[in-house]
């Protein structure tokens, strides 16, 4: 059990889903991106997703590609990562969000220690399939840390199978195909997506891509064990600093509560 | 496993190549590798591409034995001319074989990233030919470097979509281009210009242009009786050199020689040369050699070159490379720029900058091989035509008041009815 299950069940208990939050670490500097994971948590964010900033952030859309850009010329470095969750773990379930690259430079085995040892519960990786992932589920399982792969709209059932069965913690379901990126609808493939991923895992569903306001997160929520907000708080921690994406947070957490 | 067999059935070239995206890519990726399967045993489709190579491309090219330029080498020199296949270059090839591909799948729209602008005009004609809507991303430096390539593309109907993301040139121009194709992909193929991406991108785009050394093999065989003792071409992506090494592969006794873009010097940290001075990683859907700093962020590149200016490279010369069946140097910028001069001087032929990375390589082989009784096949991959003006700037040809009046000659003489 990691915490992400202490959560997910307790979110089932208050009839609710859970809401996760993600921020790159270093944007705009890396004292104001912790300030801002933790102002998250106080608006009512359950779980922190911790950005790994990566040069070629292929899944992500313009706004989290400029701000880890900004990440990287501000000279971040991925040991830093470990550091912010570090501190974020204190207020929160945290799992990094990182491409495979700067993963398997710093190496599998290595990472998944540091990431244990700062508290982290897992990791999504965006550009990572169960068939490339050996040496990552060796280490992440050396270290009882959650691997979370994605499913898309796209993905066959034999492959949502394989998702379902390679996972822990829970199934990121990529509400549409594309980027990251705030969305005016996050469209209906999302609700079939997550009704073909239960058939095929008991494991929590949390749908991301589009999500920016408390609506759109209530109507996920209706159907899925979690929202995903990423774009969203990264424009509001450019626009408003900490305070904002507090007010953002707050938001949304109204938003997965409405069933 | 000898590396013709390669790669194995998951793309695999030894540790090399594979699947590094995002699941919403993999279903089309299936979709692909089985259309490709399909094609290749399907005679109606090889009939297909052989015509249209043949009465469309200008295939097959012919092998030109370089004379005056062997004196200067000290070897006898071949070009196998990819210079004069329809729109310049070799990248023709593949885009023929993936637009009859994307048909096949019944797709209406291509899209393709691209450095020089070669690829893009390739993929823009074939785009033409088929009826296919087609955008093309490339990186905003280079839209300037190869303003006439851009205009080529937009007079074939594509549309041009300038990146202005991270290091502004093919990298980016590549990430942009996969981020349309996962928002796209039910509708749209996206048509990879070089031996790069993940699987089947790598072993498809070297089958589209391994007919380079299948023609370029039975010429020297039929012109001299005997194999070449080496294959010499310019490594960026490294379709060209894929397409001319794959049929030598076997022939033991012939060299198999890549030459990237050596920059200011591999040792300057200013190049493009990531089998010669970068490691193992993961960039743009596969496992291959990149330049990539210790947190395994991808570095900045160096090259006169845009179409060579590029952190990776294919998956299976990392394989070649690492086997040492093939041999890889940097080739500087001077060098390079020294070769095209040579070349042009000696044999009438203006080769692409990138090209003539792989002259100077060949220069600098038989140099070092200390005989005078050697036959070498240099690839001309592409014409120079695109490369006037930076040949211009680099040998002070004309002064750079000369090239801006010309500019705004040329602009107003557009103003007129």
């Amino acid at each position: 059990m990691t915490r992400l299950d202490d959560l997910f069940a307790q979110c089932r208990q208050e009839n609710r889903a859970a809401l996760i939050g993600y921020l790159p670490v270093g944007f705009p500097s890396y004292e104001a991106s912790v300030a801002a994971m933790v102002a998250m948590v106080e608006g009512g964010v359950d779980a922190v997703e911790v950005g790994v900033p990566y040069t070629d952030p292929g899944m992500d859309g313009p706004v989290i590609q400029v701000a880890v850009d900004a990440a990287l010329r501000a000279g971040t470095r991925v040991a830093q990562v470990f550091e912010a969750v570090r501190t974020v773990s204190a207020h929160a379930p945290t799992v990094v969000m990182g491409y495979w690259n700067p993963v398997e430079k710093y190496g599998p085995a290595r990472f998944a220690k540091d990431l244990k040892a700062a508290g982290g519960s897992g990791a999504i990786t965006p550009d990572l399939i169960p068939e490339e992932a050996q040496p990552w589920l060796e280490a992440a399982r050396a270290e009882d840390l959650d691997p979370v792969f994605l499913v898309a709209p796209s993905s066959t059932d034999e492959r949502i199978a394989v998702v379902g069965r390679t996972n822990r913690g829970f199934v990121y379901a990529a509400s549409t195909m594309g980027v990251t990126g705030t969305r005016s609808t996050v469209g209906n493939r999302a609700e079939e997506l997550v009704g073909r991923t239960r058939a095929q895992t008991d494991l929590p569903v949390c749908v991301g891509l589009g999500v920016s306001n408390a609506d759109q997160a209530a109507e996920v929520a209706a159907y899925a064990d979690g929202v995903i907000v990423g774009s969203a708080f990264v424009r509001a921690l450019q626009d408003g600093g900490p305070d904002a994406v507090r007010e953002l947070a707050r938001g949304l957490a109204e938003g997965v509560r409405r069933r | 496993m000898t590396a013709p067999e390669l790669p194995d059935r998951a793309g695999h070239f030894g540790p090399y190549g594979g699947r590094f995206v995002p699941e919403a890519l993999v279903a089309a990726l299936d979709q692909l590798s089985q259309a490709h399967a399909d094609a290749r045993r399907d005679p109606a489709f090889v009939a297909e591409l052989d015509d249209l190579l043949a009465n469309y491309a200008g295939r097959p090219t012919p092998l030109t034995e370089a004379k005056r330029f062997s004196e200067q080498a000290g070897a006898r020199v071949f070009l196998k001319r990819e210079d004069l296949a329809h729109t310049g270059s070799h990248k023709i090839n593949n885009v023929l074989g993936q637009a009859l591909l994307t048909k096949k799948m019944g797709k209406q729209r291509v899209i393709a990233e691209t450095g020089a602008g070669q690829h893009g005009v390739a993929t823009a004609t074939a785009a033409a030919l088929f009826g296919f809507d087609c955008t093309v991303y490339m990186g905003e430096e280079d839209t300037r470097r190869q303003a006439l390539n851009v205009a080529r593309m937009r007079l074939l109907g594509a549309e041009v979509i300038p990146v202005s993301t991270g290091t502004k040139t093919l990298k980016d121009a590549t990430n942009e281009a996969f981020r349309d194709w996962v928002a796209n992909v039910e509708s749209t193929h996206y048509c990879i210009g070089s031996v790069v991406g993940p699987h089947p991108f790598p072993m498809l785009v070297r089958d589209f242009q391994r007919i380079i050394g299948v023609e370029a093999r039975q010429q020297l065989l039929d012109r001299t009786g005997a194999l070449p003792d080496a294959v010499v071409a310019c490594v960026g992506g490294g379709s060209n050199a894929m397409g001319l090494f794959h049929r030598f592969i076997g022939d033991e006794s012939v060299a198999l020689i890549g030459c990237e873009a050596g920059g200011d010097g591999v040792d300057t940290g200013r190049h493009a040369a990531p089998l010669t001075a970068g490691s193992p990683g993961v960039l743009h859907g596969a496992r291959s050699y990149l330049m990539q700093d210790e947190d395994g962020q991808t570095l900045d590149t160096h090259s006169i070159s845009a179409g060579l200016d590029y952190p990776g490279v294919g998956p299976e010369h990392a394989f070649l490379r690492d086997s040492g069946r093939a041999r890889y140097r940097g080739v500087s910028d001077t060098d390079a720029m020294a070769a095209l001069e040579l070349l042009a001087k000696t044999e009438g032929i203006l080769c692409a900058i990138e090209s003539a990375h792989a002259f100077a390589g060949a220069l600098q082989w038989v140099a070092e091989q200390g005989r005078d009784d050697l036959t070498v096949i240099v690839n001309c991959s592409g014409r120079g035509d695109k490369d006037v003006d930076t040949a211009a700037r680099f040998f002070g040809l004309v002064s750079q008041e000369d090239i801006q009046t010309a500019s705004d000659v040329r602009a107003h003489e557009g103003e007129q009815p």
